[in-house]
């Protein structure tokens, strides 16, 4: 165990200098990881840590990223500022979905579904919004501008992504040591004693959920420069929400480096099913590997697959005194 | 001034009253334990005294101050704790409740390290808390009430479930935590423990109060009698 | 205002789980379009009218609820309950996408020569399809009263929902009587599917759609109460019939979600609520 964080950060460090190794398929999976790492470890904060569990969290993806579209698109404000804007708006929206739920006690299932709700309601308000390009979706034009987040080395977008998860990485890691992360981790495990020994639990869920939603919401502009095609349905559905949680549950909700061995565990495999079942034509598919994934995690590895690592490491090192 | 006053404390769900016009004291340095039958109102009692449950009427003082409509976490840092009847094992919550009290860590950590010394489970300290056996996993929850630094402990049934060795040892770590200066509301089932830790006995019955006063007042009154067997048996009861 | 009945049924399913097991079934929806996609199956296929063709839907639903209980959700029943939720959504997950792998994503719709006609009742007409899906779902529905009370084995599903150690006491096999009521949930769903498979156009997304319908449904009338689903499910639907006179279609979901979110907030207990979950 002694030699697995000092490894984990070799790993980390080594990352940056990839992409002049690999070929621009690697370059893209990779980008897909550390992106996809970034968003569960974002969720991780409120739903791993905090233990309230969203299967919403496309709505704060989806805010920031039409957020960020439409400033840079309509008002030539610059993508490095909206995301900020984008990630306020989906911060507002969390705030607004935390304060409800939890000034109302919702916990556990009651929650999932205010989640759920939200997340759909946003959508369908997208999807109806034709200012906004409707259910059809809303198109960016590729300009290759850096000014405005658009660059036309697919390795840039690596390191932007790289960027995002070693900062994501770097809060939950920053907060799991302080009284923050301790608080929400005893809100988890048993929120009723929290309350009794003198921990303000609605306070520190909702600003998990603001925490949250916020990285989400910043993330969103990524997803909008890097696709460069929102569509209501793809940005705010619960395929999405699911894409994200998978990660943070496969790895190890809670923990710190959780999302990240999620990630890449899960994106590989995804690009795989992708493009082995795409190409029979097989839709779904994937979705279907994702929910036998999840129930086999839930029956055989609830703790996620880096707490179980760890303590296989840890049992092979030597006893240290 | 009492260190806790209740006032016609009252509590109904749907057409049954938990509570009923309850007048509890307890004054500074007292142990008081809190008997009755299942469905007297115990629990609930202690709910809202906690703050987890709001009452329909009455009033509650702590050190002379309301307690009504604060928060339960509030509640703990005036400096009223409560154990739960069912601990779920986490080990970082007893540094939890530390925290609540020291916001730095360093001073936290030292204070849960010293309460877990203190309720005997120093030799365990670093095991994970699924591994504890019941009695021990009871003393952990004490740790973590004594962690907020209480000045009122309120023990919800922390007996039950353990042989009579370990219920004498608890009755021991209880006075001891008493002698540190700590004042002891506990509800109880285990009449030798509440006969051994209390100063005074409240009898509760239906939600309201059918007696009280010293331990060996109680053991013989005739309304709790009533209260635990039904009138029948007050006959029973030997003659004074 | 007809959809009632099936609405009743389906959030009568769903209370069962809960009620006896405290297990949310996320998959509620996504059962319910499987039973509609073999209603279609046997209507195409084997020129089986949906409204005869409804009992197979119902005993491969129970199976189906059955062998899902009892090889997964029972090794989980002491598991926190996010475990629980995130199993369902798994199961959830997978009915959704196999049907889209089976087949595909484009709407299917179940031809009925009962749904074709019309009826005079009193001054309204009324479809034959709608009046007979109304018909159907509350008979099964009334059937299901009567298994829970007085059958033994409906017996034995009450206790263990009332009091699951007390039934352990007496030598109930706990396991079985979960299975069967998670089935018996299953298969309300699996021919609230076939009855209401020829009114509405389905397609694997609907899975989700229904799921929250029936939420809204039980948590009105109150979580694990079997009357207050019942009544629920009539209430909704009159409530939905109302909307779809006053919007656009594709805002009846925003509608629905809408007021799934007020009644998380304000009415977690329901109507007829007895216990909070």
């Amino acid at each position: 165990m002694r030699w697995l964080w000092p490894a984990a950060v070799l790993l980390l460090a080594a990352l940056p200098l990839f992409p002049s190794l690999f070929g621009s398929y690697a370059v893209t999976l990779f980008t897909l990881i550390f992106f996809y790492g970034f968003l569960g470890q974002a969720w991780n904060i409120v739903g791993g840590f905090a233990g309230q569990l969203s299967a919403g969290h496309a709505a704060f993806l989806g805010i920031g990223a039409y957020t960020a579209a439409l400033l840079s698109v309509e008002k030539g404000i610059t993508p490095w500022v909206g995301m900020f804007v984008g990630g306020a708006l989906a911060a507002a929206l969390g705030t607004l979905i935390g304060f409800l739920g939890f000034r109302f006690g919702l916990r556990g299932f009651y929650f999932v579904l205010l989640t759920v709700a939200f997340a759909e309601i946003c959508r369908i308000i997208a999807s109806n919004t034709d200012t906004i390009g409707g259910a059809v979706g809303y198109y960016i034009t590729f300009t290759g501008d850096p000014r405005q987040f658009q660059f036309q080395d697919a390795r840039a977008y690596y390191y932007v992504a790289l960027a995002l998860m070693l900062a994501a990485t770097g809060v939950v890691a920053w907060l799991a040591r302080r009284r923050f992360g301790v608080y929400l981790i005893a809100i988890r495990e048993d929120e009723s004693a929290s309350e009794a020994l003198g921990v303000d639990t609605f306070r520190y869920k909702l600003l998990a959920m603001m925490l949250s939603s916020f990285l989400t919401g910043v993330g969103g502009a990524f997803y909008a420069f890097y696709l460069f095609s929102l569509q209501p349905g793809s940005v705010f559905g619960i395929p999405l929400s699911v894409e994200i949680i998978m990660r943070a549950i496969v790895g190890g909700a809670g923990t710190v480096l959780g999302p990240i061995l999620g990630s890449f565990i899960l994106s590989p495999l995804a690009e795989l099913a992708r493009l082995y079942f795409a190409q029979s034509g097989w839709h779904g598919a994937h979705l279907v590997a994702y929910g036998l994934l999840l129930i086999a995690v839930v029956l055989f590895l609830p703790e996620g697959a880096y707490p179980r690592l760890a303590r296989l490491f840890r049992r092979r090192a030597p006893q240290t005194p | 001034m009492n260190l806790l006053e209740t006032r016609g404390l009252s509590k109904h769900f749907g057409g049954v009253h938990a509570v009923a016009g309850l007048d509890l004291t307890l004054a500074e340095g007292e142990v008081v334990g809190l008997i009755g039958p299942n469905g007297a109102g115990k629990t609930t009692a202690f709910n809202l005294l906690s703050g987890f449950l709001a009452p329909d009427a009455g009033e509650i003082r702590f050190r002379g101050r309301s307690l009504l409509g604060l928060k339960p976490h509030t509640i703990c840092r005036l400096g009223l704790a409560r154990t739960f009847q069912i601990v779920r094992p986490f080990p970082r919550l007893s540094v939890v409740g530390a925290l609540g009290r020291h916001p730095a860590a360093a001073r936290a950590r030292e204070l849960a390290r010293a309460v877990v010394e203190r309720v005997g489970l120093g030799a365990k300290a670093a095991q994970p808390a699924a591994g504890l056996t019941l009695a021990e996993r009871k003393r952990l929850e004490l740790a973590r009430a004594l962690a907020t630094e209480p000045a009122l402990l309120l023990l919800d049934e922390v007996m039950a479930g353990l042989n009579p060795t370990e219920i004498a040892t608890l009755v021991a770590l209880i006075g001891d935590i008493h002698r540190g200066g700590v004042s002891i509301l506990l509800i109880e089932h285990n009449m030798r423990a509440v006969m051994a830790l209390s100063h005074r006995i409240v009898v509760l019955n239906f939600g309201e109060q059918v007696a009280e006063g010293p331990p060996d007042a109680i053991a013989n009154h005739p309304r709790v009698i009533e209260a635990y067997l039904g009138e029948e048996y007050v006959h029973t009861a030997p003659s004074r | 205002m007809l959809f009632g009945g099936v609405f009743s049924l389906m959030a009568v399913g769903l209370t069962l789980i809960f009620g006896v097991m405290r297990v949310v079934n996320f998959a509620h929806g996504d059962m319910m379009v499987w039973g509609m996609y073999l209603a279609w199956l046997m209507a195409s296929r084997g020129g089986i009218d949906p409204y005869v063709g409804f009992v197979v839907c119902a005993a491969a639903l129970f199976v189906l609820g059955f062998v899902v209980q009892r090889v997964l959700v029972q090794r989980i029943v002491d598991a926190p309950h996010e475990m629980q939720i995130l199993l369902m959504l798994g199961v959830a997950l997978v009915l959704e996408n196999t049907a889209l792998l089976a087949f595909g994503p484009e709407p299917h719709r179940v031809r009925s020569a009962l749904a074709q006609s019309t009826v005079w009742l009193g001054p309204v007409f009324v479809d034959v399809a709608r009046l007979i899906a109304f018909g159907v779902a509350v008979v099964l529905t009334l059937l299901l009263s009567l298994f829970l009370f007085r059958t033994d084995v409906g017996r034995s599903i009450r206790a263990a929902a009332d009091n699951t150690y007390g039934a352990l006491v007496i030598g109930t096999d706990v396991r079985r009587v979960y299975a069967v009521a998670f089935g018996v949930g299953a298969a309300c769903v699996g021919a609230a599917g076939a009855l209401v498979a020829p009114l509405l156009p389905f397609q694997p997304p609907t899975g989700l759609q229904l799921s929250v319908a029936s939420f809204n449904i039980v948590i009105i009338g109150g979580m694990g109460s079997l009357l207050g689903a019942f009544v629920g499910g009539l209430l909704v639907a009159v409530a939905e019939s109302l909307g779809a006179i006053f919007l656009k279609p594709s805002l009846k979901e925003l509608v629905s979600f809408s007021l799934l979110v007020l009644i998380l907030l304000f009415r977690p207990a329901g109507l007829f609520g007895r216990r909070a979950p």
